[in-house]
């Protein structure tokens, strides 16, 4: 019998195990996947949680319950990859030999990375909500907080997600709205990039929400350290931000096990091809998810059309062919804009987020760059769809992997 | 897309004046724009700028993180040499496409 090991069993791994338990004949390949984790999170739902938009249970489900029959999970955390050896080495000093080797590990965040920010403050006037943790707590604050300077905060690109702190910006901005107290409180967005929008269109067509949500912009600020004695953030240049309550997004890291293998970029994203989702590292290691290095959008929706593509071009290398250069970079997100409002963007490598009608071209029902109810309704279906297509690896309806230019309002440059 | 005259060249670029196509970059080009930045070049300046386009030229995304273990120059240096916006100020001298996230 042949191996295949899939590592991780988040949003990608979970996806592959259902797809590649139909697709490899059983009397030939053993499929195993590896989580440490009992729980899997929707991490989607990390942003709501800070508003009481969603419950706890509403986000949490086992790990076990979405890894398909015939597949064996193990829930040991992974310590490293012998890939000369074509191995994989458990903390329990286990060892599994692989035949193909699924690397999705994703990221998580590292406070750690950035000078006084995981200190006596951590979860007392500095919080993230890009863990369960983080979001809960956060929840918990925001219950009671009377008000002051938020500061809505990224340390580094890339981060899962990108669009997820201006949602939040947003979100509070309409939360203290309806709690009647949004002129005790000052929102401050601060950003390493040129802007919170940095696409032509999207610039174009999107800037007019931070003046209208009353937000504050401070742009191109790379963070050197927080100073909480004086509550201010500090970056490179000197600059500084006060806050009275620190939501920051903290540097995103590939998992240290990536470190451990030896290969992994600074920040341990895996080297992977652009568009066939082969690792650079060796030919038998396949990478898809937030774990790879690539210039993709690190999203659930991403993960799900590289998903696609990695199936059938592990069938193609099963069969000693060719790989299909079928990745485009393609990615579908909703952006919150509160007040039940929300945009979408359907983007890929070489297309930038335009305006139109998605997902069948010319009629929708969801629009493009464009503020609807019916995109905020579409967001929260998601939720839905996620544990009841996505991660079981059912195909949503109309929407393929492959970027589709119709429906687009494209202009020709 | 818009083509304007830099150095006596005539180049393509967006319309915040980042060059569209490194191949058609020198050092002339360079120097005009570093001018327009206000940026006095250095040697240290010009090894960072080879530095940056030899990352785009391999496609790799690139963040104040690479630059500061990059060898070249910690991160306060790029600071010190590219003030206010290092990595923007200094992808436009580079004739390389300004840092950009999704939307
Ligand atoms: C706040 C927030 C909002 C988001 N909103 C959206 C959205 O609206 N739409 C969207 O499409 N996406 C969204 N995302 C992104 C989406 O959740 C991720 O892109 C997606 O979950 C990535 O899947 P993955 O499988 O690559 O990683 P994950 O789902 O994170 O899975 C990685 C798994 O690997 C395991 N693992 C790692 N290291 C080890 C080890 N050493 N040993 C054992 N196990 C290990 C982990 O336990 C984990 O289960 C959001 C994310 C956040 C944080």
């Amino acid at each position: 019998m042949k191996q295949l090991l899939i590592l991780g069993a988040g949003t990608s791994g979970t996806m592959m195990s259902n797809h590649l338990r139909k697709a490899l004949p059983k009397n030939e390949w053993n499929i195993t996947i590896v989580d440490n984790q009992k729980t899997h999170y929707y991490q989607p739902g990390f942003l709501f949680l800070p508003f009481d938009l969603y419950q706890t249970e509403q986000l949490k489900k086992t790990v076990a319950q979405f890894i398909p029959k015939g597949v064996n999970l193990i829930q040991e955390s992974i310590d490293r990859i012998d890939k000369d050896n074509d191995k994989v080495f458990l903390q329990n000093n286990t060892e599994i030999h692989y035949d193909i080797l699924i690397i999705a590990t994703g990221c998580d965040i590292a406070p750690q990375e950035i000078e006084g920010m995981q200190g006596d403050h951590w979860y007392k006037s500095i919080y993230d909500f890009y863990s369960f943790d983080g979001a809960k707590n956060l929840r918990d604050k925001l219950k009671t907080w009377k008000g002051g300077k938020l500061v809505v905060h990224i340390c580094e690109m890339p981060i899962k997600c990108p669009v997820a702190p201006l949602e939040f910006a947003f979100l509070a901005d309409d939360f203290f709205t309806k709690k009647q107290m949004r002129d005790k409180v000052e929102i401050i967005y601060v950003t390493p990039m040129s802007g919170a929008f940095t696409k032509p269109v999207a610039t174009k067509e999107l800037s007019y929400l931070l003046d209208q949500k009353n937000i504050n912009i401070v742009s191109d600020f790379n963070i050197e350290k927080v100073d909480t004695e004086n509550s201010k953030i500090i970056d490179y240049g000197g600059l500084e931000v006060e806050y009275d309550l620190l939501v920051t997004v903290p540097t995103n890291m590939g998992d240290d096990m990536i470190a451990r293998s030896g290969f992994g970029d600074d920040l341990n994203y895996v080297p992977t091809d652009k568009t066939t989702l082969q690792s650079k590292v060796k030919e038998n290691i396949f990478v898809l998810g937030d774990a790879t290095d690539l210039p993709a959008s690190k999203a659930g929706s991403v993960a799900h059309f590289q998903a696609d593509i990695l199936v059938e071009n592990i069938k193609l290398y099963i069969a000693g062919k060719p790989l299909k250069e079928l990745f485009d970079g393609h990615a579908n997100c909703f952006i919150e804009t509160g007040f039940g409002k929300a945009l979408l963007i359907d983007f890929n490598y070489n297309q930038e987020p335009v305006r139109g009608t998605f997902p069948i071209p010319g009629i929708g029902p969801l629009k493009l760059l464009e503020e609807t109810r019916i995109n905020h309704l579409g967001k929260l279906a998601f939720r839905w769809i996620y544990w009841n297509m996505l991660i079981k690896g059912k195909p949503i309806p109309f929407v393929s992997s492959k970027m589709k230019q119709g429906g687009k309002l494209i202009e020709e440059i | 897309m818009n083509e304007k005259t830099v150095a006596g060249y005539c180049i393509r670029c967006n319309d915040q004046g980042y060059l569209t196509d490194l191949e058609q970059w020198n050092r002339e080009i360079g120097l005009e724009i570093a001018e327009e930045e206000n940026i006095t070049m250095t040697d240290k300046h010009w090894e960072v700028i080879e530095y940056l386009q030899n990352q785009c030229k391999q496609g790799v995304a690139i963040t104040i993180r690479k630059v500061g273990k990059s060898g070249v120059v910690d991160i306060k240096q790029f600071y010190q040499l590219f003030p206010n916006g290092p990595l923007k100020k200094a992808s436009k001298i580079a004739g390389i496409p300004k840092p950009v996230s999704c939307i």
